[in-house]
C-alpha cells in the first residue's frame, strides 16, 4: 500500500499518556473486557486489533466514559478518568469516532464541525446577550479553526451540506473532522474505513498520519484492514475474547505464533491488503 | 345563503389569533420533547400554575410585577423539576416519564385550588380593552397583544434553535446524546435547559390566555388543545408547532361560526380533534415530524 509508515522510532520512550491499568466490563455472563492492560504513548499510533466481539468497542468506550469498567482504572495525563462523565472526558482532550457513523443528520458540514468546538466555546445564553460581542468574537475564532480543519480535509465544498445527503466515506471524513475540531490530545478512531474503498482508505490513512506527524495528536485506532495497520501503526495491540493476548510492534505482532493462531491466519488466507 | 365574506374574514382572523396563542403552548411541549424525548402531560398545568404566580406575584396592582415573578417562578419550577423528577427517570421507559407527568398534572391541579382556594381570579392587561377596527373587523386588544407576544418568542425561539451555540447543542442533544457527550456537552445540563424554557413558555402562555379566561384550575383545559397542535405539526418540530397552532386556531374559529347554529354550540371542542384523527390516518408523524417517534 502507498501509504508507508514513516520511519519513527518504533515503542519510543515517549511518556505515557493514557493508561489502561486491569480494567474488566460484563455484560451479564459475558466477559467482554477481562483485565486489560494498555499504555498508550504520547504521540504514537496504537492500533488494538482482534477478531469481533474481541472487546475492541467496549475498551473505547471505557476509556471515553460511555461504560463504567468493573474493576481497573483509567488514567489520562494524571486524571483519573476511571468514572469520569464522557462529556468532562472530552474537555480533558479525548476524543473520539464511533463505528457507525454518528452524525447529527439534520445539521450540515459546518453545524457539525462547530459542535466539535463546544469545549472551547464558553459563552452562554445569558452572557451571550449581554456581552454580544463577545460571544461574536469567540464563535469567529472558533470557526476560523474550524476553517482550518476543512481544509485540511478537503471539505470546502460540503460546508453547507446537511450531513446526510454526503457520500458514506464523506460522511467518515466529515466525523473525523469533528473530532479534530475538540483540537484533541488523544484521538480514539473506532474502525475509521470501515465499509470504504481503496481509495477512500488510503485518504483516510493519509489523513490520520498526518493527524498524528503534523499535529503531534495521539491516536488510538480500531481497525480491521490488516494491511493499514501494520502500515501506520507504531504499536499494535491483539484482544481476544476479552483478553490481551499480544502486543508490540507490528512486525513483532505479525510474527507471534499466538496472534497468527488467534486472528492473522484466518484474516491472511482471505487476502489482507 | 349567500357567503358572508366580512364574517368568514372575522372568523379567520380569530382563529389565526388564537391559533398563535396555542402554538405558544404548544412550543413549551415541544421544546422538551425535542429535547430530552419526554412528552410532557402536564403543559395544561404548568399555564394553570403560572396564571395563579401571576396573580399571586402582582398583590392586585402590578401587572409588570406579576408578569416578572410568573416567568421567573416557572423557569425555576421546570429546572427543579427536571432535577428532582424527570432526571431519575432518564433511561427509563418512555411510559415512566408518561405516567410522572400524568401524576405531575393531578397534583398541580390538586394543590393550587388548595392554596389559593377555588376562585376565579383575574388578570388585567395594561392594554386598552377598546375594540380595534381594521376595515369592517374588530379586533380585541387581548388576542393582538397575545398574538404578538407569540410571534416574537417563536421567531426568538426559531433563532435560538438555528443560530446559538446553545440551541445548536440542544438539538445535537436532542439528535443523539451519546455522541453529544462525546462532543464534551453536558447533556444533563441541557435537559434542565429545556425544562426551565418550558417553564418560561408557560409563564407567558398562562398570563396571555389568564387574561381572557380567568385563573382557575379551568386554564389547564388549555393543555388538551396542545395535542391536536402537536401532532398536526410534529411532536418535535417548533416551525411545526406555529402552523398546526394556526390550522387549529382555524379550524377551531370557522368550525364554531358555521356549525354551532345548526347544533348548538361545542364544535369549538370538538373539531380540533377530529382534524386530529384525520391526520393520524394519512400524515402518522405529522406535517412537520421526523419519523421514528414513539406514538403515545
Amino acid at each position: 500500500m502507498s501509504v508507508a509508515a514513516v520511519s519513527k522510532s518504533p515503542l519510543a520512550d515517549g511518556e505515557i499518556q493514557l493508561s489502561v491499568k486491569g480494567v474488566s466490563k460484563r455484560f451479564g455472563g459475558v466477559r467482554a473486557v477481562d483485565s486489560i492492560d494498555l499504555d498508550v504513548r504520547k504521540g504514537e499510533i496504537l492500533s488494538v486489533i482482534g477478531p469481533n466481539g474481541a472487546g475492541k468497542t467496549s475498551l473505547l468506550n471505557m476509556i471515553s466514559g460511555f461504560y463504567q469498567p468493573d474493576t481497573g482504572s483509567v488514567t489520562f495525563e494524571g486524571h483519573n478518568i476511571t468514572n469520569a462523565r464522557p462529556s468532562q472526558i472530552a474537555t480533558y482532550g479525548v476524543a473520539r469516532t464511533f463505528q457507525n457513523i454518528a452524525l447529527f443528520r439534520g445539521m450540515t458540514v459546518l453545524d457539525n464541525l462547530m459542535l466539535g468546538r463546544h469545549v472551547h466555546m464558553k459563552a452562554g445564553v445569558l452572557s451571550s446577550f449581554i456581552y454580544w460581542g463577545l460571544a461574536q468574537k469567540e464563535e469567529i475564532r472558533n470557526r476560523a479553526r474550524v476553517e482550518e480543519i476543512i481544509d485540511f480535509l478537503k471539505l470546502q465544498d460540503l460546508r453547507k451540506q446537511p450531513t446526510g445527503s454526503l457520500a458514506y466515506g464523506l460522511q467518515k471524513r466529515v466525523e473525523l473532522g469533528r473530532a479534530l475540531a475538540l483540537d484533541p490530545k488523544v484521538l480514539l478512531l473506532d474502525e475509521p474505513m470501515g465499509g470504504m474503498n481503496q481509495d477512500e482508505k488510503e485518504d483516510m490513512a493519509r489523513y490520520i498520519l498526518d493527524v498524528n506527524e503534523e499535529w503531534g495528536v495521539t491516536v488510538v485506532l480500531i481497525e480491521h484492514d490488516m494491511g493499514v495497520v501494520m502500515d501506520i501503526s507504531d504499536e499494535v495491540v491483539v484482544l481476544e475474547q476479552g483478553r490481551r493476548i499480544a502486543g508490540g510492534t507490528p512486525d513483532a505482532v505479525q510474527r507471534n505464533p499466538e496472534v497468527i493462531r488467534a486472528y492473522l491466519g484466518t484474516s491472511k488466507s482471505k487476502g489482507a491488503v | 345563503m349567500d357567503f358572508d365574506f366580512t364574517f368568514f374574514a372575522l372568523l379567520m382572523t380569530n382563529g389565526v389569533l388564537i391559533g398563535l396563542m396555542y402554538s405558544l403552548i404548544a412550543l413549551g411541549f415541544v421544546l422538551v420533547y425535542k429535547a430530552t424525548d419526554a412528552i410532557n402531560f402536564a403543559q395544561g398545568e404548568f399555564v394553570m400554575m403560572a396564571g395563579y404566580l401571576a396573580v399571586l406575584g402582582a398583590f392586585g396592582v402590578n401587572f409588570w410585577l406579576g408578569l416578572i415573578v410568573s416567568v421567573l417562578g416557572m423557569a425555576a419550577f421546570g429546572f427543579v423539576l427536571e432535577r428532582v423528577m424527570l432526571r431519575p427517570l432518564i433511561g427509563r421507559p418512555v411510559v415512566a416519564v408518561i405516567m410522572a407527568t400524568i401524576g405531575l398534572a393531578a397534583v398541580l391541579r390538586g394543590i393550587w385550588p388548595m392554596l389559593v382556594g377555588v376562585d376565579t381570579y383575574n388578570i388585567t392587561l395594561p392594554i386598552s380593552d377598546e375594540p380595534i377596527e381594521l376595515g369592517p373587523l374588530l379586533l380585541q386588544p387581548v388576542q393582538l397583544f397575545g398574538a404578538g407576544v407569540a410571534l416574537a418568542f417563536l421567531a426568538g425561539f426559531t433563532w435560538f434553535f438555528l443560530k446559538s451555540r446553545m440551541g445548536v447543542a440542544m438539538r445535537a442533544v436532542a439528535d443523539n446524546q451519546q455522541v453529544a457527550m462525546a462532543m464534551g456537552i453536558n447533556v444533563e445540563r441541557y435537559f434542565a435547559l429545556a425544562w426551565a424554557m418550558a417553564g418560561l413558555v408557560a409563564a407567558l402562555g398562562g398570563v396571555v390566555w389568564s387574561s381572557m379566561l380567568g385563573v382557575d384550575t379551568h386554564l389547564a383545559l388549555i393543555g388538551l388543545k396542545v395535542f391536536p397542535v402537536v401532532i398536526l405539526g410534529g411532536l418535535d418540530s417548533i416551525v411545526g408547532a406555529i402552523v398546526g397552532g394556526l390550522i387549529i386556531g382555524v379550524v377551531e374559529s370557522v368550525a364554531a361560526g358555521y356549525l354551532d347554529p345548526y347544533v348548538g354550540g361545542g364544535t369549538k371542542d370538538f373539531a380540533p380533534y377530529v382534524l386530529m384523527i384525520l391526520v393520524l390516518m394519512f400524515k402518522p408523524y405529522g406535517i412537520f415530524g421526523k419519523r421514528k417517534i414513539e406514538r403515545v
